[in-house]
C-alpha cells in the first residue's frame, strides 16, 4: 500500500531536542542531537548498531537522563519537570520497545488493559472492553485476546506491543525497529500499521529503523545519525543522494544487488 | 627475588580492588536504604493494587506450601527424637513437651520458614522482576504513566510481609505436631497432656518476639528479592544473579536480624 500525503503542520514543534549528550562510561554515545519533529510527520532515524538510537528515544520518554542539552516534548521539558508532571506526559507518548516488552505474566487482554485502567480513572467495564477489541482491531489480532505472550510470533507481539501503547491514544509514537528480524510480508504489514497509525490517530512519530525498505515507506523525512550526530538530514532522496562511505552502504544493502 | 616483585607488583591493584569492594559495598548499603525507603513512601499512596496483593500473597503460599509442611513436620520429629536420649539421662523425658515447644516457637518456626521461603519465594521475585527489566517490561509500564514500583514491588513485599509470619505459625503447628507424634509413640502421653505442657513455658513476650521476627523475616525477604530483580543489569546472567543475590542477601540478613531479636526481646523479659 502506498504512502498518502501527511498532514505536516511545520509550524508546530512536538518534540524540540538541542544539543543533547549522553555518555556511558567513557564511551559518548550521543555527542550534540539537534532535531526537531513536526505535527503530523513521522521521522526516520537511521544508523549503525550501536550509535545510540534507542537511547536517544529512551531520553526523550525521560527513561535516561542526558548529560547536556535540552528536550521538549509537547511543551514540556522533560529534564526539568516533576515525576508526576513527566507521568502525565508520558501517557501522551507512545514507546513501542525493540523487543515488544510485553508483559509475560498476563494475557494480551491485561497487557492492553494495564495502562488504560491505571490511566483513566472511572472507565467502566465496557468501555475498557471496547477500547481494548477496537486497538487490536487496528492491528489485526482481534483472535489473540486471550493468548500469552509467549504463544505469539515475533511479528505479532510487536503488533500487539504498538496496540497497547494506541490504547491511551497518543500523540506522539516513538518505534524502536519495529520491522527489525520480522519476515518481508510482516515488515510491509507493518509499514502500512505504522502509516495507518499516522493516518487515523493523527500522531506524530520517531521512527527507529535499519530497515531502509521501512524508511522509505513510513518516513516523511529521514536523518542519519552518525558519530553521536545527526549528520545527514532530508527527504530519502536527498539523504542517499551522496557518495559518503558511511552512509552508501545502506542504500546500497537493500537496494542495488 | 622473582617472588617479591611479582608480590609487590600485585599488591597495589589488589588494595585498589578491595577498596573498590568497600566502596561499592557502601553504595549498595545506601541503595538498599534508598530502595527501602521508596517503599515507605509509595506503599500508602494510591492506587493500592489490592488485587496484586491478594494474588501474590497465595504465590507466596503456594510457592512454600509443600516444603515447609514436610520441612517442619520433619524438624518437629527430629528434634524430638534427637533431644530424648540427653532428657532421659536426668530422667527428665517429661520434660520433652515444653523443650520441644521452647526451641519450635522461640527459634525454628520462624528461622525455618524464613530459610525456605528466601529459597522459594525470595529467588523467584528476584528471577521475576530481574527478568522484567532486562526485557524491559518495567522500562514499558514505566514509560505508559503506571507506578511499576507499585505494582512490582510494594505488592510483593506487602504479600511477604503478611504471608510469611502466617506460614511461620503453620510451620510451628506442623513441626508441634510432629513433636507429638513422637513422644506420644514414645511416650504415649494424650494430646491434650502434651499441649498443655508445651504451652506452659511460653509467655507472652516470647509469642510477640517470634511474631515480630517473622514479620521482620518476611519484610527483608521480600525487600532483598525486590531490589535485586528491580536493579538488575542488563543480560540474561543479571537475572540468574539477581535470583542468587535475594537468597544469599536475604539468609544473610536474616540470621543477623535472628540475633538482633532475640537480643532486644531479652530486654523485655
Ligand atoms: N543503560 C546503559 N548502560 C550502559 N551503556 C548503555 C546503556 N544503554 C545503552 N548503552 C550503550 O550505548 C550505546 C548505544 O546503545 P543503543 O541501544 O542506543 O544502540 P542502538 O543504536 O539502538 O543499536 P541497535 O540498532 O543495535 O538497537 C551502546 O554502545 C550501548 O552499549
Ligand atoms: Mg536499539
Amino acid at each position: 500500500m502506498e504512502k498518502q500525503k501527511a498532514h505536516i503542520d511545520k509550524n508546530n514543534t512536538v518534540i524540540k531536542v538541542r544539543g543533547l549528550e549522553k555518555s556511558f562510561a567513557d564511551y559518548d554515545v550521543l555527542r550534540g542531537i539537534d532535531l526537531d519533529l513536526y505535527q503530523g510527520e513521522n521521522l526516520v532515524v537511521l544508523g549503525r548498531s550501536g550509535t545510540g538510537k534507542s537511547v536517544l528515544i529512551k531520553l526523550i520518554s525521560g527513561l535516561l537522563k542526558p548529560d547536556a542539552g535540552s528536550i521538549e516534548v509537547l511543551g514540556n521539558d522533560v529534564t526539568a519537570i516533576s515525576e508526576r508532571e513527566l507521568q502525565e506526559l508520558r501517557i501522551r507518548i507512545g514507546f513501542s520497545f525493540q523487543n515488544s516488552a510485553l508483559y509475560d505474566s498476563m494475557t494480551v487482554r491485561k497487557n492492553l488493559e494495564f495502562p488504560l485502567v491505571r490511566n483513566r480513572k472511572g472507565i467502566t467495564r465496557d468501555e475498557i472492553n471496547k477500547n481494548v477489541e477496537s486497538v487490536l482491531d487496528a492491528v489485526g489480532l482481534s483472535h489473540t485476546i486471550n493468548q500469552m505472550p509467549s504463544e505469539l510470533s515475533g511479528g505479532q507481539r510487536k503488533r500487539i506491543g504498538i496496540a497497547r501503547t494506541l490504547i491511551l491514544n497518543p500523540e506522539i509514537m516513538l518505534y524502536d525497529e519495529p520491522t527489525a528480524g520480522l519476515d518481508p510480508i510482516t515488515c510491509i504489514e507493518i509499514n502500512d500499521l505504522i502509516n495507518e497509525v499516522q493516518a487515523n490517530y493523527k500522531t506524530s512519530s520517531i521512527i527507529i529503523t535499519h530497515d531502509l525498505t521501512c524508511a522509505k515507506h513510513t518516513g516523511d523525512r529521514i536523518a542519519m545519525l552518525l558519530e553521536g550526530q545527526f549528520q545527514r538530514v532530508g527527504t530519502f532522496d536527498e539523504v542517499f543522494a551522496t557518495d559518503d562511505n558511511r552512509v552508501k552502504p545502506f542504500y546500497d544493502y537493500n537496494f542495488t544487488e | 627475588m622473582a617472588t617479591i616483585k611479582s608480590i609487590t607488583k600485585f599488591a597495589p591493584s589488589r588494595f585498589a580492588r578491595l577498596k573498590d569492594r568497600v566502596a561499592a559495598f557502601f553504595l549498595m548499603l545506601y541503595r538498599v536504604y534508598a530502595f527501602i525507603l521508596r517503599f515507605f513512601k509509595e506503599v500508602f499512596l494510591p492506587p493500592y493494587e489490592f488485587k496484586e496483593v491478594v494474588r501474590q500473597c497465595y504465590e507466596v503460599g503456594v510457592r512454600s506450601f509443600t516444603l515447609i509442611s514436610l520441612t517442619g513436620f520433619i524438624v518437629g520429629v527430629i528434634f524430638t527424637k534427637q533431644s530424648r536420649p540427653s532428657l532421659t539421662d536426668f530422667g527428665a523425658t517429661s520434660w520433652l513437651p515444653s523443650l520441644v515447644s521452647i526451641a519450635i516457637m522461640k527459634a525454628l518456626a520462624p528461622l525455618v520458614t524464613a530459610l525456605i521461603a528466601a529459597g522459594k519465594v525470595g529467588s523467584s521475585i528476584g528471577a521475576e522482576l530481574g527478568s522484567m527489566r532486562v526485557t524491559e517490561q518495567i522500562d514499558a509500564m514505566e514509560v505508559s504513566g503506571t507506578k511499576p514500583f507499585k505494582f512490582l514491588v510494594c505488592t510483593r513485599v506487602i504479600a511477604t510481609t503478611i504471608t510469611i509470619p502466617l506460614l511461620a505459625t503453620y510451620t510451628a503447628f506442623i513441626a508441634l505436631l510432629g513433636g507429638y507424634l513422637n513422644v506420644s509413640q514414645n511416650e504415649g502421653t494424650s494430646y491434650s497432656t502434651f499441649m498443655e505442657q508445651a504451652f506452659e513455658p511460653l509467655t507472652f513476650v516470647d509469642f510477640w518476639a517470634s511474631l515480630s521476627k517473622a514479620i521482620v523475616f518476611g519484610f527483608t525477604i521480600g525487600i532483598v528479592g525486590c531490589y535485586q530483580g528491580y536493579n538488575s543489569t542488563k543480560g540474561t546472567e543479571g537475572v540468574g544473579k539477581a535470583a542468587n543475590g535475594a537468597v544469599v542477601t536475604a539468609m544473610f540478613l536474616v540470621f543477623i536480624e535472628e540475633v538482633l531479636i532475640v537480643q532486644i526481646a531479652g530486654w523485655f523479659r
